[in-house]
Formats: structure tokens, sequence, C-alpha cells
């Protein structure tokens, strides 16, 4: 589904991709994680054609994304994403949020794209606030408004941009959740993000990046597990990260 | 036509530099200088906790700045020779010269302009910063003058210098009392010539160049300061 | 001090012969008012016209828009409005140009007036619309091209509406900046609030009279337009308040104001 091909990135002078390799397979959930600074949200975002790349090329879904002539729009259109810091439009309601783009981007009529938004508003269990301003949810809430914006799309695949780093804890759960659910029923997913519990629920790939760099790309069991499947620097990080 | 147009530059811009720019930088500059002052004057006023400098600062900046500059050119232009006198209790007015009434109004103008800089510069630096310093151990007054201060004055000081710019723009409204200054100057060889096009084009080009040009270099002075 | 005020100066006939000073006052403040809202006007949509430019990624249209706030920023003010009314007529084809030059008293001196009001005002209010665009957050941007908008969607939809809730503040105080530097029109003979007090002292020798009076009326006007806006903000600002993401926003209009 996502194809990423020896993709290299300069801001300026600075390199901040070094020949990085990867794919997601349809149904996949990949995690990607890494310390600050690893490249990991710069990576994500190359993926859909937010961050622009120097050299290598990016598919999805057989497009390419990174050709002069990609048709961007099309091809967001189909991948969803969520971010950080949720990014939901203050000045339209969650309903408006949601079918926005349906309206705009995919042409559907009004009433259709409505009923597309209620239902995915209940899917996340908010449905109760669709008449409301993003200021007037909780951080969670609106998290899991994005997910549902980015959903009411019809997507083939889901890029996470660390979507609960910014949360208070005791919110990081019911987005874990909806998360955890989209994962079972099949999407195929990439995120990016600190939380290993869910990475070693729900993951089926983990890529660990460092400076740049991919320096591991290799099944969950194998991140995770007792035996040397990962790399010393991977190491190091999964026992600062798991110490609490 | 071109030919003579740039000759005629050429021919009056001794006069023009001489005796027009001088009169105009030299305004600039005392007028910055001395309404720097006063403006500081008037911002701790404006923050004092004493109602008695609070209330007449306040009304003095915002009546500064509900007025036309050319109004308070006026203004002080008649009134400065009257306010003279009763200084020194003269009989008749005094004579203050066009020059001194402009270099007072300048001043008193843009004191009022600088005090609203100044005041958003303190107040830009985050509460936070003084609830830390107090949390060390430092009084109130080394807060200010150790952490608020340094910080205020780096955040105000490229919109004080680009005020100095605009007031160097506004001193070209001395025209109105006949001044020579650069502008009154290109606009007394363009009248005694008949050459208004390419005099005014002129006198657009040297402003634009003088102002751009320094307002480059607040630029680069500006993303400089974040270079620790 | 033997400055003798005169109350009755006010009701003394004009050099015109049919208005008294008081209404050639009132007449030139309602210049000062017609051009100021004209040009606001004007400026207005040029301005974010221009603002808008300064912000997209095509770097032609980004370079047009920084040259043209560059140009109308770093050139006085009066010597601008000298360069529309006299330059201008002798710059365009013959028969414009003495079809300017002939045109009536005062039309003569607003039309240049006004032109050379609502452009420079646009370099103004472009500046401030652009603080307010780049005040947003970029991740605003990245959401909306991620649900695929398209760029001008982008911008219609997300980033302008935002951006102008936000600007509402200093483009209200950009309104009473107009009714100040109208004051230029003056110096090319429109006798506005200014030159009209200017124009009392000169031949009515009654000095303070006239520029109080001026002065006088300016804070009145001012006080008006600051009560009429202030409703006007508060209308416009309830829908902002619901943002958290545009309430720190007030503090960075203050420092960019002064």
């Amino acid at each position: 589904m996502i194809q990423i091909n020896n993709v290299s990135k300069w801001y300026g002078g600075f390199q901040v991709l070094t020949e990085c390799s990867a794919q997601v397979k349809k149904g996949e959930v990949v995690v990607v994680c890494g310390p600050s600074g690893s490249g990991k949200s710069t990576l994500i975002k190359t993926v859909n054609g937010l961050e622009p790349v120097q050299k290598g090329d990016i598919t999805i879904d057989g497009q390419s994304v990174t050709t002069p002539k990609a048709n961007l729009h099309k091809i967001r259109a189909k991948a969803g994403m969520v971010f950080q810091g949720f990014e939901l439009f203050p000045h339209l309601t969650v309903l408006e949020n949601l079918c926005l783009a349906q309206t705009r981007v995919l042409k559907r009529q009004t009433e259709p794209a409505s009923v597309r938004a209620r239902s995915l508003l209940d899917r996340v269990g908010l449905s109760a606030h669709s008449n409301k301003f993003p200021g007037a949810l909780s951080g969670g809430q609106q998290q899991r408004v994005a997910i549902a914006r980015a959903l009411a799309m019809d997507p083939i695949v889901m890029l996470f941009d660390e979507p609960t780093s910014a949360l208070d804890p005791e919110m990081v759960n019911e987005v874990l959740d909806v998360m955890t659910d989209l994962a079972r029923d099949g999407m195929t997913m990439m995120v990016v993000t600190h939380e290993m519990g869910f990475a070693q629920r729900v993951a089926d790939r983990v890529v660990f990046m460092d400076r740049g760099q991919i320096i591991d790309d290799c099944s969950k069991d194998a991140f995770f597990g007792e035996s040397t499947g990962r790399s010393d620097r991977a190491s190091q990080f999964l026992s600062k990260i798991l110490r609490h | 036509m071109q030919i003579s147009a740039v000759h005629e530059i050429l021919t009056a811009l001794p006069y023009l530099l001489k005796v027009g720019m001088t009169f105009s930088l030299t305004l600039t500059v005392l007028a910055a200088v001395l309404g720097l002052a006063l403006g500081t004057l008037l911002a701790l006023c404006r923050m004092s906790s004493s109602k008695w400098l609070s209330v007449p600062a306040t009304l003095y900046v915002n009546g500064m700045r509900s007025v036309p500059l050319l109004l308070v050119i006026f203004w002080f232009y008649f009134l400065a020779p009257y306010v003279g006198a009763w200084i020194t209790n003269s009989p008749t007015p005094l004579q203050v010269g066009a020059y001194r009434s402009a270099v007072i109004t300048f001043t008193l103008f843009e004191a009022a302009y600088f005090c609203e800089i100044m005041r958003a510069g303190i107040l830009s630096v985050g509460k936070g910063q003084v609830s830390a310093g107090l949390a060390l151990g430092l009084t109130f007054a080394q807060v200010m003058k150790t952490i608020v201060l340094p910080q205020a004055l780096r955040n105000m000081t490229p919109a004080l210098l680009t005020r100095v710019i605009t007031l160097f723009q506004d001193t070209s409204l001395v025209y109105v009392l006949s001044m020579t200054d650069f502008f009154g100057a290109i606009s007394d060889i363009a009248s005694r010539d008949g050459t208004a096009v390419p005099m005014y084009l002129f006198a657009a080009a040297v402003y634009f160049v003088i102002c751009f040009g320094a307002s480059r270099f607040i630029h680069r002075f500006e993303t400089a300061r974040y270079a620790y | 001090m033997n400055y003798q005020w005169s109350w009755a100066s006010f009701s003394e006939l004009s050099p015109d012969g049919i208005h008294t000073y008081l209404q050639t006052l009132l007449i030139g403040a309602g210049w000062t008012l017609a051009l100021s809202l004209l040009a606001y006007f004007f400026a207005l949509v040029l301005g974010s016209a221009v603002g808008v430019m300064r912000t997209v990624q095509s770097n032609p249209a980004r370079l047009f828009a920084a040259s043209y706030v560059e140009l109308f920023r770093n050139i006085p003010l009066i010597v601008q409005i000298f360069l529309w009314y006299f330059v201008l007529p002798e710059l365009l084809p013959k028969a414009l140009g003495t079809a300017i030059k002939q045109m009536q008293q005062p039309w003569g001196q607003f039309f240049p007036a006004l032109l050379c009001l609502s452009f420079y005002g646009a370099a103004r209010v472009s500046e401030t619309l652009r603080a307010g665009i780049r005040s947003l957050r970029a991740g605003q941007h990245q959401a909306a091209l991620a649900l695929g908008l398209t760029g001008y969607q982008t911008y219609r939809l997300i980033i302008l509406p935002q951006a102008f809730r936000i600007v509402i503040p200093p483009l209200t105080s950009e309104f009473m900046a107009t009714i100040k530097y109208s004051s230029v029109a003056m110096t090319i003979g429109l006798m506005e609030l200014t030159g009209a007090a200017r124009s009392m002292q000169e031949f009515s020798f009654h000095i303070f009279e006239a520029f109080s009076a001026a002065t006088v009326i300016y804070f009145g006007i001012n006080t008006a337009v600051v009560s009429i806006l202030s409703v006007v903000e508060k209308k416009l600002l309830n829908a902002v308040a619901n943002n958290p993401s545009t309430a720190e926003l007030t503090t960075l209009s203050e420092v960019k104001q002064a």
C-alpha cells in the first residue's frame, strides 16, 4: 500500500532523512518510533506529500506522491492523517469539520455527508457533541473527532503523527482504543508514536529511526522479544522509555 | 528630456543634501533621542501604581495618538511662542523659530508612540518569568533589572527603530511650515524651475533607498539576536 | 499673555462669503470622513489581496506583494500624494492627463488623495493580515491539505476566516489611523478638517480657536468611531471566544500595532 524508496530530505544544508526505505502492506499496522529529532514525524509527512523530498520516491496504492505531476489532492483524499496537535478547524462545529472535505473534495451531497459524519461520531463515541465547537471539547475528545474527520473521507490508509503526545495521560487510552478498533477492522495504518504498549498489542511491524535513518525494520515480536532482533540503539531507546 | 532631468538633479544635489537632508536627519536624530527619553518617562508613569502619574500620562498618550501629526505641527508652531513668553514672563510672544518648534513638536508627538511600544515590550515578557525570578529569591527590583528589562529591550528594539524610520518620513511634513527639509528643498527647486516630475520622483527614490536600507538593517539585527 | 480668545470668530464669515468658519470646519470634517471611509474600504479590499499574496507558495506572487508593501511604506505620505497629484497626470497619455488636470475643485484634489490613501492603506492592511495569517498554527494549513483541499480552498475555508477574526482589533485601529493621515490631503489643497482649520487661522488670525475646534472635532470623531467599532468588534469577536487557538492573539496585535 505504501512504498517508501530511498527517500532523502534536506532542510537547507541539514539532512533530516537519509536513504529511508520502508513499506506498509495492506491491512498492516506499522509503528514508527525513535528519539526526538530522529525524523519520524518528517518521514510520515512525506508520505502524503506535506513535506517534499529531494531524493527517492514514495507511492500510495501504486500512485506516486513524489513525481512533479502527482495529483496530491486526490492522493491525500485517500490517505487520512491525524496530527499531534489535533488541528480541528476552530471556527467550524464538529459536524462541519467532518463534512467540509467530504463536500468540497469528494463532492458528496450535504445530506449523505452529514449521515456519514454522524455515524463516525457515533463510532468514536462523540455523537452528543456534533454541534459544539472544538474549543468546548477536551484534548482526547478533539483527537477522536480528528480521527473521525480523517475516516469520513473513506481512506485506504491512515497516517498518525504522534496522536497521543499532546494529551493528558488520562485521555491517552480513549484515543488508543479508537486506534486499536480501527486496526482490528483491518485498516492499513502507519503510526508514529511513543506508546510502546500500543505497539506491542496492535502493531504488525516496528520501524525504529535515529538521526534521520531507519535503523530497524522488523516484526513486532522480533523488536520486543528477548532475542537480538533489534539494534543496540533501539535497545537503549526502549530501556529509557520502558523504565516507568 | 531625460538628460536635462539628470543634469537638473545633479546641479541641485549639493543644495538638497547640505541644506535639506541635513535638516531632515538632524531633526530626526534630535526628536528620536529626546522622544525616547520622554517616552520612557511616560511609559514608567503609565505603569506606575500612582494615579497622579498614570492618569495624566495615559491622557497625554491617548490624546497625542488621536490627532493627526499635521495638526500637532501647527499647534506647536503657534503655541510655542506663547508658552515661551509665559515661561519667561515676557510681554510679547517669544521668537522660538521654526526649527526649534519642529523639534519640540516631533519630540512630544513621537514620545507618545515610543511609550506605547515600550509598554508593549515590557508587557510581552511573560508573567512566568517574574514568577520564576521571585521563586529564586530575587527581589522585584532585581527581577525587573536582570530578567524583565533585558528581554523587554530586545523585544522592543526593532519596533522602536522602525518607529524612528517612520519619524524620518514624518519630518517631511514640515513642508507645511515652509521649512527646508529634504522634501522642502525638492519642492523649492521643483517650483523654481518647473521640474516637478523628475524632482518628486527623485525625492521618492531617495527616501525609498534610505528607509528601505534602514529597515533591512533592522531586520538583520532582529534575526541576528536569535543566534544565541 | 495677550492672546484674545474669541468665540464669535466661529460665526464670522469665511472668505468664500457663504459659510461661517464653523461651517467650513464641519464641512472639512465631512471631507475627512468621506475620504477616510472610502480609502479604508479600498485599502481593505486591495490590502487583503496583497496580504494573501505575501503568504502563498508562489515566489513571483510573494515578490510582487513584498515589493508593493516596501514601496508604499518607505516613501513619506506627503511625497506619495505629491506624486499622485503632480506627477501622475504628466506621465499619463496627454488626453487623460489634461482631463485630470482640468477636473473641478475639489474633485481634482479628492480623487488623487483617495488613490494615494487607498494604495498606502492597502500596504498597511496587507501587513496586518499577513501577521494574522502567520500567527495561525502551521498544522491548520497542513490538516486542510491532508484532507485533500486545494490551496485555494484551504485559504478560503480555513485560513482566511480565522485570520480575519484575529486581525479585527488591529483593523479597527487602522481605520482610526486612516482618519489621521487623511490630513495629508490638505497639502494638495483639499479642504478637509486640518486644512479648513489652517485656512481659518490664515485668514482670520484666530489661531487657537481654529486649531482647538479641529482638535475637539478629531476627538469627537475618534470617540464616536471607537464606540461604534467596539460594538462591532464585540459582535464579531464572540465567535472567536470559543476558540482557544485564537485567544492568545491580542498580545501579538498590541505589539504589532504600536
